[in-house]
């Protein structure tokens, strides 16, 4: 007969203590171990100095920047539409959820934000939400090749690629996607669109479940990650933390439930939660996120005003002359409209004087942007509250303690991109 | 509670230094009189009205006005969803003010990043170096008195910047000018 036997595995910080224990009467010195910029684990260009006490991390100092563009300061410089392409180089890996927390800040700011058309709604939400699904595709796929599964990185790279296709089909451009302007979007969907994207979703569970099988029960994954840079829920709320690394915390924060924009309030999902805060939660949660985002997608593309080819011609942009471009033909034709069309063009979007702040549950977490406005077409300041930027600030506290292999875990469960954390 | 009563709190707890709530697109906004105060501010926030997370901090330069600086300070209560927004002015001659690392510890970056920036400093701040520019970079590159094009900077060897290629060019747009027609490059003529 079989019995159940209760073994205690001690997680590899534990053996490692207590080897460093048996071992007092030897002193070493600590040695300093830089890590980065080009290192494949830090997936940018994040360089971290390590302090070792043998193989124990006992101070990590993270040194960002290497990716500084200065895009706070080129925003002061141009219209609010002509900065929307610099908003597809934030987080590279989501391009199309970028622009669409870029139009609504502005949007906020105009407060047209609670006017937009329905469609137009659902066309974000479902641009939005396939980011998500890419963003936590490669994060995924990154963060297994870095424990060594290389496997799941190729399999995960199959399906962002159909996400690209779709995002060419509707923006023209697989990665600088550029698809949403303030007021609305550059275009409408192109016929065929939503029966494509209703097939990504149909074939991407299959695909998501074979992940799974890959590493959720997998015991060398598990022996990896489980238990590993525990995130207590006082400490992620302290550091800022935001997105799956906030919710891996076991904290049900999510902008999209809590703050409701565009048309999430009618939309049905719900927000995975993690129990310990360990790597192994994060992956969890960033598992389930793209369940309920393919959620998400079934029901926007059952639920679109005006449908696939929109034959009920349903607006996808506001009816405002003074926000969205004209269509062309009436340009050539009309006056008013000629006028329109050239003071967007040369002076942008007239904004109010004021001041606000919008936070758009991004795939990496909270992507905000402060607008300090003193009227015209272009921001007197613009801060962007970048989520890689925060999540990263807990690195010191975390390393302390681990492994030297552990960092690739660590970094990779912490899911960062540095374009965006540099800005 | 909303944040609109939060705010009364606030006023009520320390009296004339913060001003009458602000609202603007749904968003309440207080101005703190005295920089000095704003950890015990911050403090009050965060033990007795729940503003548990920082969203974030953000600094305006007023170039031309007086006091320069302007500190923004992004505050949110998670439990019942209340978020207020508290303002600073800070002087050119000081451009210091007390840190809030103590109350949230997510400041820590923030203040560095607004250090590095615009060059206001966060005294009480224990790591105050620069994050995004390198160590040793002489200028405060989000001022407004900063060009767009960039400056050159003396630390040869190590790094260095130098003026866009094409600075000037015909191509180039103007920074820092007031509207889009002194910026834009395409209406320049380049005899001038």
């Amino acid at each position: 007969m079989a019995t159940i036997q209760d073994i205690e595995v001690r997680d590899s910080a534990a053996r490692s203590a207590l080897a460093a224990d048996e071992l007092q009467d030897m002193h070493g010195e600590k040695m300093v171990l830089n890590m980065g910029p080009s290192h494949p684990a830090t997936h940018g260009v994040l360089r971290i100095v390590l302090e070792l006490d043998g193989e124990i991390i006992t101070k990590a100092d993270p040194d960002v920047g290497y990716l500084h563009r200065g895009d706070e300061k080129i925003a002061e410089n141009m219209t609010y539409t002509q900065f929307i392409p610099y908003t597809d180089r934030l987080d590279y890996l989501a391009p199309l959820a970028n622009n669409v927390a870029y139009a609504l800040a502005v949007e906020k700011l105009l407060g047209i934000h609670d006017k937009l058309p329905p469609r137009c709604q659902y066309i974000r939400v479902m641009c939005a939400e396939l980011a998500r699904i890419s963003a936590h595709l490669l994060g995924l796929g990154a963060f297994a090749m870095d424990m060594g599964a290389v496997t799941v990185f190729l399999l995960s790279f199959t399906e962002r690629e159909k996400i690209y296709n779709l995002a060419e089909a509707i923006s023209g451009a697989r990665l600088t996607t550029s698809y949403t302007r303030i007021g609305g979007v550059m275009r409408d969907l192109p016929p065929g669109w939503l029966d494509q994207c209703q097939k990504f979703c149909d074939d991407f569970i299959p695909a998501l479940n074979e992940f799974e099988t890959l590493l959720t029960r997998n015991r060398i994954w598990v022996d990896r990650v489980r238990d590993l840079a525990v995130i207590s829920k006082e400490d992620a709320i302290d550091y800022g933390l935001s997105g799956p690394n906030l919710r891996g915390s076991g904290v049900e924060w999510d902008l999209r439930k809590k703050q409701p924009y565009l048309c999430y309030k009618d939309l049905d999902f719900d927000i995975p939660t993690g129990s310990v805060g360990d790597c192994y939660d994060r992956y969890l949660v960033r598992m389930e996120e793209m369940r309920q985002s393919v959620r998400i997608l079934e029901q926007c593309t059952k639920k679109i005003p005006g449908g696939a080819d929109n034959k009920t011609n349903e607006p996808v942009n506001v009816a405002d002359g003074k926000i969205t471009l004209p269509p062309k033909q009436k340009v050539m034709s009309s006056m008013e409209e000629l006028i329109h069309q050239f003071m967007l063009v040369t002076e942008g979007v007239n904004c109010p004087p004021g001041e606000i702040y919008f936070g758009h549950e991004n795939p990496k977490g909270e992507l905000g942007f402060y607008i300090c406005s003193k009227g015209g077409g272009t921001p007197y300041r613009m801060k962007i509250r970048a989520p890689s930027f925060v999540n990263l600030s807990i690195v010191p506290k975390i390393f302390v303690g681990t492994l030297i292999s552990d960092t690739v875990a660590i970094l990779g469960s912490l899911d960062f991109v540095m374009g965006e954390c540099d800005r | 509670m909303s944040a609109l009563e939060t705010a009364q709190k606030i006023k009520a707890k320390f009296g004339d230094l913060i001003s009458e709530p602000a609202e603007f697109r749904g968003e309440i906004t207080v101005k703190l009189a005295d920089a000095e105060q704003i950890t015990a501010v911050c403090e009050f926030a965060k033990q007795t009205l729940g503003f548990n997370y920082l969203v974030d901090i953000s600094s305006v330069d007023n170039y031309g006005d007086d006091p320069r600086w302007t500190i923004v300070y992004h505050l949110r209560d998670i439990v019942n969803v209340v978020e207020i927004r508290i303002k600073i002015d800070v002087s050119e001659e000081k451009s210091e003010l007390p840190s809030v690392l103590s109350v949230w510890r997510t400041a820590n970056w923030h203040e560095r990043e607004i250090y590095d920036m615009m060059g206001i400093r966060f005294s009480g701040h224990p790591d105050l170096r620069r994050i995004l520019m390198w160590e040793g970079y002489p200028y405060f590159p989000l001022r407004k008195d900063f060009p767009l094009a960039g400056k050159p900077s003396e630390l040869p060897g190590v790094a260095f910047t130098k003026p866009a290629p094409l600075e000037g060019g015909p191509f180039v747009t103007v920074a820092g000018g007031k509207d889009a027609i002194s910026r834009e490059p395409r209406i320049r003529n380049p005899e001038e």
